[in-house]
């Protein structure tokens, strides 16, 4: 043997009694164990930080692709929605205002598309050794968050060289970066565990961020869409976000009933997709 | 240490097999498979989802600080109990209890990734295999030091050789530290001289008051490894006796001395619809089929087989086993590239010679399979035929002259006497 402490603690008589697992066929919906989840907390920032490392491991530009890709999707927008089209954007520069929403939109779609694929993408994970699969998603939606870190402090120099005033909006800030996460892995939760039983949630990712990309005001201005419907198309929780940010960093629009409508959203979005995830859960190693 | 470690009651476990062959599906399978099912109940059929059992009713315990070795054929269930002991999935049936805290090991080098450093590699693994970074950061030097690549510790593990990726990942998995550690055919990886290394590792681990539960097709690994042993057989606990008397029970069950096995229904994986094996006998030199050979001469091996789907790529093949269960050798049709392609549907032979002069004077066992390699396994029949090597012709072994090992190679020897100048 190696070292001393690899003896086995002899166990309390008492607790050898009862056993510390159990293991029984699951019936229904699975509780969310979150004692489970915490014992295995250094899994989950590995497993994220592993995302982070290995994602720019072998390209050129490094983290230099975070700030690129809003970067010239902000240039494109500035130029076909904002010159030609000459869309309204609430008084702030084009540039800046399509950019505030990008920054979460971005953030949103990578995580939720890094999610949606991350069960897959880690069958022989789930097929070879135990650990709550919750982390999986979570870790896998997290590394977005570096991205937006980055890309953040070009907006911040964008803000100040159009001149827009710093206020105390922005201690909103933390709380709509919360529900961007939030709805990214709502939708991510229910999405992969979908992609362990139907392979066609991978096809279904790109176009279903594409689209949701226009019914969400990134190129455009929540304004334009008309009074009576502005409720029903507060049911996509990222408009809430996105008008959020606008709010809080530009100072433009107001916190009103649609954003209650987005959280309302999110929340049920999250609570579902966890009980789904949970249900699911027991059956990812037999037909992954 | 008479105290109890795993308590198994009752465990079953239900599979679904019938249309789809693979665990998933695609929207397109599930509507065609929704249009079927409903096409056959307009018509009175039943749905072609069919369950079977993978485990049934299997119970036994095993105390602490014992090692327990867990045998069986492929598909007998042993990989599922192994995943309900890890939690990879649950039980359909019955309850598990686990006393300690468990760790299982069904692959060395979960979570690996190619990208990060030997360094990183230490940390993920050791976190996947639920290590603290505590735990790891005390053990990290010896996990280096065993593992043999301290010069390459910050290079990624793609620039590794596949024989150091193994060591330095079994020395991650060799140092957990659970009270119960379930082990899985890791060692069948890397090169000889590693894997006595392993085996004595597992050795320590398994005398040093640990409870081992241990799946191998290594019977002596077994053998060496642990005093009792489970024998699990179509889903059914067979046999839970000591080690030796498992394993010799095991080897002679279902194993034939006739020299000829016929499947009348065919033989395959269940849920395999595409491939079938008829039978498999052993013939002499003069195409009888026997199963008492003479060691001067050669013999065959025909495998039957029938195939009903064309298969872009299959192989049938042999394992030969020694009387104490070790692998003497394995061989596929597929060896030779001229029968490396396409099968189109129909009834095969697949034959292999197998020399004079080079088998020992002993009983072999000889298992079948057929597969797809890294994609599915179509069939398989272990230790079906029993050969008996005998030594009939050569008056000088007659006489005498047993020859230890499990092969007995009739070499080409060069005598030279150097001139002296």
């Amino acid at each position: 043997m190696t070292t001393n402490d690899s003896v086995v603690q002899p166990l309390v008589p008492d607790a050898a009694l009862v056993p510390q697992i159990v293991i029984e066929p699951q019936k229904g919906w699975a509780s969310l164990d979150l004692r489970d989840l915490w014992h295995y907390r250094e899994l989950l920032l590995l497993l994220t930080w592993r995302d982070i490392k290995v994602r720019y491991a072998q390209t050129v530009l490094g983290a230099t692709w975070a700030v690129l890709q809003p970067l010239l999707t902000m240039l494109v927008f500035s130029v076909i929605f904002g010159r030609f089209a000459n869309l309204p954007s609430d008084g702030v520069p084009y540039p800046v205002f399509t950019f505030t929403a990008l920054l979460p939109w971005q953030l949103f779609a990578f995580s939720l598309t890094n999610a949606s694929n991350s069960l897959i993408n880690s069958d022989k994970l789930i097929s070879k050794v135990y650990f709550p699969r919750l982390i999986i998603p979570i870790a896998s939606a997290l590394p977005g968050l570096v991205d937006f870190a980055v890309s953040f402090f070009v907006l911040i120099a964008m803000l100040g060289y159009y001149q827009i005033p710093f206020t105390t909006r922005w201690l909103m800030l933390p709380f709509f970066l919360l529900l961007a996460v939030l709805s990214a892995l709502a939708v991510g939760l229910w999405l992969s565990a979908l992609n362990v039983e139907y392979r066609d949630i991978r096809y279904v990712v790109p176009f279903l961020t594409l689209f949701w990309q226009y019914a969400t005001p990134v190129a455009y201005s929540a304004s334009l869409i008309p009074e009576k419907w502005r409720l029903l198309y507060g049911l996509n929780p990222m408009t809430g976000v996105v008008d959020g940010f606008r709010w809080a960093l530009l100072g433009i629009g107001q916190l009103n009933s649609l954003l209650w409508v987005s959280m309302a959203v999110i929340v049920l979005l999250f609570l579902s997709g966890l009980a789904y995830f949970k249900r699911m859960e027991a059956t990812f190693a037999d037909v992954i | 240490m008479s105290n109890i470690a795993i308590h198994v009651q009752g465990v079953g476990k239900q599979y679904r097999i019938g249309g789809q062959q693979t665990g998933y599906r695609t929207f397109r399978e599930s509507l065609t498979g929704l249009i079927k099912s409903s096409a056959g109940w307009i018509q009175g059929k039943k749905s072609k989802t069919e369950t079977f059992w993978a485990l049934d009713d299997v119970s036994f315990e095993v105390k602490q600080g014992e090692a327990i070795g867990i045998i069986g054929r492929n598909g007998a269930g042993k990989s599922t109990l192994l995943k309900i002991l890890s939690r990879i999935t649950k039980p359909t049936k019955g309850r598990v209890e686990l006393y300690g805290r468990v760790a299982s090991l069904l692959e060395v080098g979960t979570g690996f990734h190619p990208e990060l450093t030997g360094r990183d590699n230490i940390y993920l693994n050791g976190a996947i295999l639920g290590m603290s970074r505590v735990e790891i950061n005390r053990k990290f030097d010896e996990i280096v030091e065993f593992s043999g690549v301290e010069r390459f510790l910050d290079t990624p593990v793609k620039h590794y050789s596949s024989g150091m990726y193994v060591r330095l990942a079994f020395a991650v998995a060799a140092h957990l530290e659970p009270e119960i550690l379930v082990v899985d055919e890791v060692l069948a990886v890397g090169d000889a001289e590693f894997q006595k290394k392993c085996l004595g590792k597992m050795e320590d681990v398994a005398h040093g008051g640990r409870t081992v539960l241990f799946v191998s097709h290594n019977m002596s690994a077994i053998g060496h490894l642990c005093q009792n042993a489970v024998w699990i057989d179509q889903g059914r606990l067979q046999m839970q006796d000591t080690s030796n008397r498992v394993i010799s029970a095991y080897l002679l069950s279902g194993t034939t001395t006739e020299g000829q096995v016929q499947w009348a229904n065919g033989l395959s994986q269940p849920g395999v619809t595409e491939f079938k094996f008829t039978s498999i006998r052993i013939v002499d030199e003069t195409g009888i089929s026997t199963s008492t050979l003479d060691i001067g001469k050669p013999f065959w091996i025909e495998i039957s087989y029938t195939i009903n789907e064309t298969l872009p790529y299959c192989r049938v093949g042999i394992n030969v086993y020694s009387d104490t269960g070790e692998v003497v050798f394995e061989a596929y049709d597929s060896d030779d590239v001229r029968h490396s392609g396409q099968r189109e549907p129909g009834d095969y032979v697949s034959r292999c010679k197998l020399p004079g002069n080079f088998f020992n004077a002993k009983r072999y066992f000889v298992s079948v399979h057929a597969g797809i390699p890294n994609v599915k396994y179509l069939a398989g029949a272990e230790y079906a035929l029993a050969v008996d090597i005998e030594n009939i012709g050569d008056l000088s072994q007659m006489l005498g002259l047993k020859r230890e090992g499990i092969v007995f190679p009739k070499l080409v020897w060069e005598v030279i006497r150097n001139e002296t100048e």
